[in-house]
């Protein structure tokens, strides 16, 4: 399998702290890739990396081709990454309808468009293709719903909604699960699960929660202390030794 | 039932396109509504005979109801920067300051005709807005705004003293008997006058009915026409997918930034507009009145349309309109009010409770009324976060809902 995303050589440091040393990382088209770690492993400064708000002192990362250092978030979310958050970032000011047609009207009209006349909502194309996706993560009964009101669970399945109606090419997920109720985990690993089975979508997850890991990533690769320690299948990192002692001894597994 | 409610609304076709002007429902209303009240304005706002103790409180006079459409535009465009991105600018006035001189240079340099010196006023603003606004918005917060009151603050004080040749400095500009616009003919020595195709912005028909006076002022009609485009023309931004942009901005801009949009572009943009929307109303005064100072500019005027866009309620469509009503009601009628009135009102209690009534009264009007517009504001800001259109929003729930109750539940 090729690989749409490569990591190349990448450092950064902040002052005296080596954030970031000799980071290379391929990640396998259509697949889900977890990238695990301690606290401070620099698994939050590597998404960073890739979503263009931080540039590395040296290396490279490339996305089907391209370069991506240097651009806007804005500009890598075009060429076609989308990243979770780990508080889900959404409009909450605006319904659930409304966060859905944003995403769907910076698809098709690019980074920025004066259309000051039409209704939204005239917008028939794009307020079906919101329905549909709506439909499809089980929201659309909410539509209408201002988004601050809903669940924490529901705000993350709606952010994921509005990343996956641009049809991502790669899906970062930074701790999807993170400061969730057991029943929202459940939830959530359900549905990145379905999204990986039906729209083969592939996925970048960086993540706390064994459990979550185990049961999705198809390749883990283990950061400490900003350097990448192994890469495997998840069977064998499981009873990895060096893993055991720079990470899972102090988790529970 | 699980399926139908989850099948319906895919089924259902988007609404059409129907209405008033594109307009549905609520907006369509509204705009109906707004239209009927400019229009009768000259009778709504003098609903008392003339030479009554209550005439005072009549605000159908030209000059004030011109003054109500104009900061009417000047709060509703202003609205849409404020309201709909968050982006408090400070420095709103320059924009109306900056359309007033150039509506003025029109009427003196090319036509007395007011439409071309309107639509000159509104690309100057809104060229200079560009400028303003490009330089600000590199901050956003707090910092956007104070940035946005020194341009406005260096335009107040550049008018008055460098570039006076171009604003006249301290006594601003007016016109003159030496002013000879290009296209129009005036004979020697005369002071030409603003107008729409010769007829004279002053010119008014009067209608007295029984003891009722009624004033129909053409400037007034004029700039009302103006007001209604203005107002038309924000309905559909709030409702477009440039409007939903800039709630967005408002919202979130990270997960702007990370959907792919640039919510900086759209805010300059919005600001744009507010700015043009500010050129159009100094446009407008100058038309109305042909003079401008530098005045215009200081940034109490800034703060005020701040203060008439809260008050009536920011984001809301009418909100602007009502808060710029409401202040400059208060402004031109509760300062009228004097001691002399004030007595009069009182003269039914005897002596000594008469003279501390009126001195009690008195702080609240007169040149005082910033004192009682200022606790309107407080009140407004404190009981009523959502500001008027809140208020009204409040009692309308309230009547419908004793309606429901007293009558048996329907459906």
């Amino acid at each position: 399998m090729s690989s749409i995303l490569s990591v190349k050589g990448v450092n950064k440091r902040f002052g005296g702290l080596q954030a970031l040393g000799d980071v290379n990382l391929d990640v396998a088209e259509n697949s889900c890739h977890a990238i695990i770690g301690p606290n401070g492993a620099g698994k939050s400064t590597l998404l960073n990396v890739l979503v263009g708000k931080l540039i590395p002192d040296s290396g490279s990362v490339v996305f089907d081709g391209q370069s991506v250092l240097g651009r806007q978030p804005h500009e890598i979310n075009q060429m076609g990454i989308s990243r979770v958050f780990q508080t889900p970032e959404i409009f909450a000011d605006l319904s659930v309808m409304e966060n859905m047609l944003i995403p769907c009207f910076a698809k098709r009209d690019g980074a920025f468009k004066m259309k000051a006349i039409g209704a939204v909502f005239g917008e028939r194309d794009m307020v079906q293709k919101a329905e549909e996706m709506l439909a499809e993560v089980g929201m659309l009964e909410k539509r209408d719903m201002v988004a601050s009101s809903m669940s924490r669970g529901d705000k993350r399945r709606l952010e994921m909604a509005m990343c996956l109606v641009q049809d991502p090419r790669l899906l970062l997920l930074d701790e999807p699960t993170a400061g969730m109720a057991r029943a929202d985990t459940e939830n959530t690993i359900e549905l990145l699960k379905t999204i990986r089975r039906e729209r083969g979508i592939t996925m970048a997850i960086i993540e706390h929660d064994m459990n979550v890991v185990f049961s999705l990533a198809e390749r883990i690769t283990v950061l400490a202390q900003g350097t990448p320690l192994v890469e495997d299948i998840p069977d064998n990192i499981k009873g990895h030794p060096k893993v055991r002692e720079a990470y899972l001894g102090e988790a529970q597994v | 039932m699980t399926d139908q409610t989850t099948q319906t609304p895919l089924a259902k076709p988007a609404p059409a396109k129907s209405g008033l002007f594109g307009l549905e429902g609520k907006d369509a209303t509204l705009l109906l509504v707004v239209f009927a009240l400019v229009v009768f304005a000259p009778f709504i706002l003098n609903p008392f005979p003339e030479g009554s103790g209550m005439a005072q409180f009549n605000a159908g006079y030209p000059d004030l109801m011109q003054r109500f459409v104009i900061f009417g535009i000047f709060a509703i465009g202003f609205n849409i920067l404020f309201g709909l991105t968050g982006y408090l600018s400070f420095g709103h006035a320059a924009f109306l300051g900056v359309g007033s001189y150039a509506a003025m240079w029109s009427m003196k340099l090319f036509t007395l005709n007011v439409i071309p010196g309107i639509f000159f006023a509104i690309i100057v603003a809104g060229l200079f807005a560009a400028a303003v606004g490009y330089i600000s918005l590199r901050r956003s917060g707090i910092y956007f705004s104070i940035l946005t009151l020194a341009f406005a603050q260096m335009s107040y004080a550049l008018a008055y003293s460098v570039l006076t040749p171009l604003t006249g400095g301290e006594t601003g500009l007016q016109i003159k008997n030496t002013d000879n616009p290009l296209l129009s003919s005036i004979p020697e020595g005369e002071i030409g006058r603003a107008n729409l195709f010769g007829a004279q912005m002053g010119s008014s028909y009067e209608m007295s009915v029984g003891s009722w006076l009624f004033t129909f002022n053409l400037g007034y009609y004029i700039a009302a026409l103006f007001m209604l485009i203005a107002f038309y023309l924000s309905i559909r931004i709030f409702r477009s997918p440039f409007g939903m942009m800039l709630r967005a901005v408002k919202s979130n801009q990270q997960r702007m930034n990370y959907t792919g949009l640039t919510p900086k572009t759209y805010t300059l943009y919005a600001f744009i507009i507010s700015g043009m929307y500010a050129g159009l109303a100094g446009g407008l005064m100058v038309a109305m009145d042909t003079q401008v100072g530098p005045e215009r500019m200081f940034w109490t005027a800034s703060g005020e349309v701040v203060i008439m866009a809260i008050l009536g309620g920011a984001g809301t469509l009418i909100g602007p309109v009502l808060g710029a009503g409401a202040i400059k009601y208060m402004e031109n009628i509760l300062s009228k009010i004097n001691k002399d009135v004030l007595h009069q009102w009182f003269a039914f209690l005897p002596e000594g409770m008469e003279n501390v009534m009126v001195e009690v009264a008195n702080i609240f009007v007169g040149k005082q009324w910033h004192f009682t517009l200022g606790i309107v504001f407080m009140l407004v800001v404190i009981f009523l976060p959502g500001g008027l259109v809140e208020g009204a929003q409040r009692v309308t729930a309230r009547f419908r809902r004793k309606k429901s109750t007293s009558n048996t539940p329907a459906e």
